[in-house]
């Protein structure tokens, strides 16, 4: 094979990975859109909030060290223990759960009935206090995250792919980012898990049962404020499993709230209600910005893939405004 | 009633609010615009705090500045250009003497700004690159180095460990796709005209969260040397790809905006060997540390909590606190008074004289180039150095000695751009004698 046909497949290879990264952060989106119809803009915030509070949590650090020590005078900083990364992780789980139980206590409950907008304004109010809120309890510094993940291209790989060219010719094997490869695993993992939750369980059915018609659902004795909790619950830990993909990558760090710019093509093209909306919608995205970086790129500069991501995203919403999988919406006047 | 209670609380906020703003009347005062928030806060604290640590120390051991305390006004942009020139403008009436916009995009807006306002510009090592010229930019100074002798910096490097010939060599810059990470690229390409190596531009959209197809690239054109021209998480993610897709770290060069301990500890020991350019030195054995430690970070008067110190951004922080000092000091001895205006801050900026005495007496013996600032020349000779990372011991190495640039290069590049400005902006040059 020639070396530019294995570069090629090389690239769609990587935005397939890179979708299913996308894919990730635009999970957590389509779950509380579909069971409560907010738009989360906090969901990149909720990201790197867990993120934080896993490495925080493994590494002993003392919540709000900077400010006990400002009060109080003291110089504390570390529990002095390191824990395991799934105790770790369970415990940022419980912290999830806290979390999400406070915002239905202290915001959600209190918009009820209130127009859409209002709620995607209170979520943008959420991100802003999440994002100081993490900073005064962590710390703004980049924290290194070591969960055992293993990164770097596989040798493996290369080395079996290696002699796909011929002799002589400048291919040095197929590469694969090790990071990436378990993220698709833990991606179709959560799919799976996700599926499975709400077909076979009593609260995956009051689940889509809510995100069908909210009227119809508390008719029937389902308690909006439980599912609400639920659902948080359940994006606070797909924020907590694409916090540690990309926080593996470059730190935990602030920045690590912006990944929701790549998940809003995504959901665009995917559509706001649908899981394998999500998945598919991110598969196209990684592969068509890649695809696009590697072919036109060069005769055009380069750096293509931000706002290429969102002119395809468009020109989906061209034709199919509520998505690939989107749930069509007709309003008879 | 309720109108005037809610009156009255609001007088009270502003007054509060002026009385902790406004300094005492014979401080000398020095406005810190600081990003303490937003992406890039993880750079920016540690830089705000060395260069207020810096100021503390000279209140705390000196007395201040020949006798009157230093004051920081600190702002904060967030490494936005709107509110930094919101920054500018809201403290500029209290006394500024000299700004550190501390961004490129400020520096930009600044310019004009400051200079019809009078009140001079430091942009370290950072800014507009012709702005050396203080023929046309009197106001600004970008001493002691700026982008484009770090990108000779960088050649000279490569070859220095090629004895001198990089011809054919293939050199990649992976930058940030702005203003900032496309000034080295026009001196980039001179000097690969000059040197004969071929250059690959690959650009890096904000922030940089994901670079797999600029490195899939690199992989495929296996570049001899990877210049590396980002800031923020474009560099962690940049060395992290960089060591996936196993580069060799020692032919992998950044700007000094990219050789921070930030940019190669998340990549852990796969970032060994990485080198970055840099005009001062990094650590704490400097005698000044010890007392910083003693007057500063033991009283509690710390801008930080102390951890940052001997960091490379908290050093340059440092670095700039003391060139800022020393040409405080040097307008008061030329005007003959404590109680300088930004005027007179200029012409100390101007008659600046950084040698091994001055360090040494400092307590920071070596700590960055020796230089000169005069009329003509705002940037000094452009020293630079090249640092490298050691993962095992956790800290930067310098490689080499501050050494020059090539000038006959940039020079020329300055001239050119300087020009540029002066025509478009009706700018008759000074006669600096």
């Amino acid at each position: 094979m020639s070396p530019q046909f294995l570069f090629t497949i090389e690239v769609i290879a990587n935005g397939l990975m890179a979708g299913v990264m996308y894919s990730l952060v635009a999970l957590g989106f389509v779950l509380i859109f579909k069971a409560s119809g907010i738009f989360n803009y906090a969901q990149g915030v909720m990201a790197l909030f867990a993120a934080m509070t896993l490495v925080g949590i493994q590494n002993g650090q003392v919540p709000f060290s900077h400010l006990i020590n400002a009060v109080f005078g003291t110089n504390i900083h570390h529990f002095g223990w390191n824990l395991p990364a799934i105790v770790a992780i369970l415990i940022t789980l419980v912290v999830m759960v806290l979390f999400a139980i406070l915002v239905e206590r202290l915001i959600l409950k209190h918009l009820v009935n209130q127009e859409p907008i209002i709620l995607f304004m209170a979520t943008i109010g959420l991100a802003y206090f999440m994002e100081g809120f993490g900073d005064l309890m962590w710390g703004s510094e980049i924290k290194i995250l070591d969960v055992g993940i293993p990164s770097g291209g596989s040798l493996w790989l290369e080395e079996k792919t290696i002699g796909w060219a011929a002799e002589g010719s400048n291919y040095y094997g197929m590469y694969i980012d090790k990071l990436d490869m378990i993220a698709t695993v833990v991606a179709i993992l959560l799919v799976i898990s996700l599926t499975l939750f709400s077909q076979y369980t009593k609260t995956g059915r009051a689940l889509r049962a809510v995100a069908d018609d909210h009227q119809a659902a508390l008719s029937v004795g389902i308690s909006l404020r439980k599912i609400w909790v639920i659902v948080w619950t359940i994006a606070g830990f797909v924020a907590l499993v694409a916090g540690v993909m990309w926080g593996a990558k470059s730190g935990v760090q602030f920045s690590l709230s912006l990944i929701a710019l790549k998940a809003l093509p995504v959901l665009i093209l995917g559509g706001f209600t649908s899981i394998p909306g999500a998945i598919i919608g991110g598969l196209i995205i990684g592969v068509g910005e890649k695809l696009f970086e590697f072919t036109i790129g060069p005769l055009i500069g380069g750096a293509t893939e931000n706002w290429f991501a969102y002119v395809l995203a468009l020109v989906f919403l061209v034709f199919r405004p509520q998505g690939l999988f989107g749930d069509k919406i007709i309003e008879r006047v | 009633m309720k109108k005037l209670k809610i009156a009255a609380l609001a007088s009270l906020v502003c007054a509060s609010g002026l009385l902790m703003s406004v300094p005492a009347t014979a401080d000398l005062v020095f406005p810190s615009l600081s990003y303490r928030t937003g992406p890039y806060a993880v750079n920016g604290i540690p830089y705000a705090d060395g260069y207020a640590d810096y100021m503390t120390l000279v209140n705390e051991r000196d007395g201040g500045i020949g006798g009157e305390k230093a004051q920081i006004l600190e702002c904060e942009t967030g490494y936005n250009t709107q509110k930094g020139v919101e920054c500018y403008e809201s403290t500029k009436g209290q006394g500024a003497l000299v700004y550190h916009p501390l961004s490129t995009g400020i520096t930009y807006q600044l310019i004009p700004k400051a200079t019809a306002d009078g009140i001079p510009i430091h942009s370290m090592g950072y800014g507009r690159t012709s702005a050396a010229n203080g023929k046309i930019f009197d106001h600004i100074f970008n001493y002691p180095a700026n982008y484009w002798n770090g990108a000779s910096h960088a050649v000279n490097h490569m070859l220095e460990v090629n004895g001198g010939d990089i011809k054919g060599k293939k050199v990649a810059l992976v930058y940030h796709n702005s203003a900032y990470g496309k000034e080295p690229i026009r001196t980039l390409e001179e000097l690969a005209a000059k040197h004969g190596y071929s250059l690959t531009l690959i650009p890096v959209d904000h922030p940089g969260q994901e670079q797999k197809s600029q490195w899939l690239q690199i992989r495929r054109e296996r570049p001899d040397y990877v210049v590396l021209w980002g800031w923020g998480v474009m560099n962690q993610v940049a060395i992290q790809e960089a060591a996936n897709i196993r580069f060799p770290m020692e032919n992998f060069i950044g700007v000094w905006w990219s050789g921070s301990e930030n940019d190669v500890k998340p990549a852990g020991p796969k970032a060994n060997g990485y080198k970055a350019l840099t005009f001062h030195d990094v650590g704490t054995n400097f005698p000044v540390f010890e007392d910083l430690q003693k007057y500063v970070v033991d009283a509690g008067k710390a801008a930080g909590n102390g951890d940052q110190v001997g960091t490379v951004l908290y050093n340059r922080g440092f670095y700039a606190g003391f060139l800022t000092v020393e040409a405080a000091k040097l307008a008061q001895e030329i005007h003959g008074t404590k109680d300088i205006t930004p005027a007179m801050m200029r012409d100390g900026m101007e008659a600046l004289k950084v040698d091994a005495d001055l360090m040494a007496a400092a307590g920071l013996p070596g700590f960055g180039p020796e230089f000169e600032v005069s009329c003509d020349n705002h940037g000094g000779p452009g020293l630079g150095a090249v640092q490298q990372w050691d993962a095992a011991s956790g800290s930067w190495k310098l490689l080499s000695d501050y050494a020059e640039s090539d000038m006959s290069v940039i020079q020329p590049l300055i001239d050119e751009d300087s020009a540029g400005f002066a025509a478009e902006n009706n700018i008759e040059a000074r006669n600096c004698g």
